[in-house]
Order: C-alpha cells, then sequence, then structure tokens
C-alpha cells in the first residue's frame, strides 16, 4: 500500500466504524433490542475490515517510485573516511 | 498503517473503544425510562407464631403478592430482581428488615404477575418482641442491566401486624 492508500485505508476505516455505530445505536433503541444493536455493529465492523485491512489494488493508485537497481550502482554509496573505494556487490 | 497487521489492530481496537462508548450511552439511556409500577400484598393467613427454644419468635405466613413491573424494563435490562422484606421497629434494634421472599423476572411478560406463597425464608426476630407488633411489608426491585447502571427502588405497604398471642 502507498502512503496515500494507508491514509485512505485509516478515513475509511474511522469513518466507516462510526457510521455503524451510530447506525446500530439507533436501530437497537428503535427496536428495543440490545441484541440487534450487536448483531448489525458486528456487521459493520466485519465489513469495514474486510474494505480496509487487506492490500486492495485501489490503495496503491499512487505507487512509490523506487529507484531502478542499474541506477542505484551509478552512484555509489558515500564511504567512511580510511578505507578504500569498493564497488557495491552485483545482485 | 503499512502493514495487514497493524491495520487489523487499529480496526479492533477502534471499534471496541467506540462499543464500550456505545454501552456507556446504552446505560444513559435508562434514566429516560419513567416507570410506574404497582403492587399489592395481602397476608393470608398466620400459619404459626412460636417462641424458639433459644428465645427467639418465629412466625410463618402465607401471603398473596400482586404486582406490576413491567414499565421498569427498558432495551437495556436483562432482568429484575426482586424481594418482600418485612420492616418493623423493636426495643432492642430501631429498624428490623426480614427478607421473607425473592424472585428473578427474566423479561418483561413475566413482570406483571401474583403469587401465592409461604415466605420462603424464615421469619426470625432478635428477640421476643413480635406479639401484637405492627409491622410494613416492602417490596423491593433491583433492575440489572445488560450494560451499565444498576437501579434499585421499592414500594412500602403499610397496615400489617403480628397477633396478640402465641399460636
Amino acid at each position: 500500500m502507498d502512503w496515500q492508500g494507508q491514509k485512505l485505508a485509516e478515513q475509511i476505516m474511522q469513518i466507516m466504524l462510526l457510521v455503524s455505530a451510530v447506525i446500530s445505536f439507533v436501530a437497537g433503541y428503535v427496536l428495543g433490542s440490545f441484541q440487534m444493536m450487536m448483531i448489525i455493529y458486528a456487521g459493520g465492523v466485519t465489513l469495514t475490515a474486510l474494505i480496509t485491512v487487506p492490500n486492495w489494488p485501489f490503495f496503491n493508485r499512487h505507487p512509490l517510485n523506487w529507484l531502478d537497481p542499474i541506477e542505484a550502482e551509478k552512484h555509489p554509496k558515500p564511504q567512511v573516511a580510511g578505507s578504500s573505494k569498493k564497488k557495491g556487490s552485483k545482485k | 498503517m503499512h502493514s495487514f497487521w497493524y491495520r487489523l489492530n487499529g480496526l479492533l481496537t477502534f471499534s471496541v473503544t467506540i462499543l464500550a462508548i456505545m454501552c456507556a450511552i446504552a446505560s444513559l439511556s435508562d434514566n429516560l425510562n419513567t416507570p410506574s409500577p404497582s403492587a399489592e400484598i395481602q397476608v393470608m393467613n398466620i400459619n404459626w407464631f412460636q417462641k424458639q427454644p433459644q428465645g427467639n419468635d418465629e412466625v410463618s405466613l402465607t401471603m398473596n403478592i400482586s404486582a406490576d413491573l413491567q414499565s421498569l424494563f427498558t432495551w437495556n435490562t436483562k432482568q429484575l430482581f426482586i424481594f418482600v422484606a418485612a420492616e418493623y421497629e423493636t426495643p432492642k434494634n430501631s429498624l428490623n428488615q426480614v427478607s421473607l421472599w425473592d424472585a428473578i423476572i427474566p423479561a418483561k411478560e413475566h413482570a406483571k404477575f401474583w403469587i401465592h406463597t409461604s415466605n420462603k425464608y424464615r421469619f426470625v426476630d432478635q428477640g421476643n418482641y413480635l406479639r401484637g407488633k405492627e409491622f410494613n411489608l416492602t417490596l423491593h426491585w433491583h433492575v440489572m442491566p445488560k450494560t451499565g447502571k444498576m437501579f434499585a427502588d421499592k414500594i412500602v405497604l403499610t397496615g400489617y401486624s403480628f397477633p396478640e398471642e402465641y399460636r
């Protein structure tokens, strides 16, 4: 998941859980059934989990541009003073 | 939020916290209820009234208890615990309360009832002061919630008295 995706996942999770809580409380109160409140809330939590926890593709629409390995070899890492210059090992 | 387990952990903690808040609000909603319970107790018979060998008075009575406690139930009520106690004053104790009978009412449908019963628990005085004594019968109830605060209250019924002599 990329950074934008993580932010989106967190926002969706918080909003969906709060909305589930409100809907389930109102439904339970109006129906006079504590059990209905718990069932609806559990359903809401499960739905939120299915949408926000797995690494869905739509969370990865702004992927990070990692540097190409060939490109990285052309720019070796800075050396510690005193040791001789070495080339990075080929992978 | 950068891995599956992080997100799962966050979701579980947040959902449980929200659940705790929902339960607190559910308990607060019980305060909106304005109950109107009613009850009546008739002492049908004093079965016997004796002095024990140790010197304490004991009495056995048969009561007819009828009550309508349906208005005490809310969506957040698990059960109602009710009991009948006799209250009276003696030279030894300024207030005596003796529990005579109790019951658990699990649902609103069972809260309107009458029962013809003798006292479930023995009625023994601390002393021998019961002859001719006036006493009150109180019906107490505890509204036990599914979550949150328990409410307790009572109805006091006056005008009962023991016989003048043992029988």
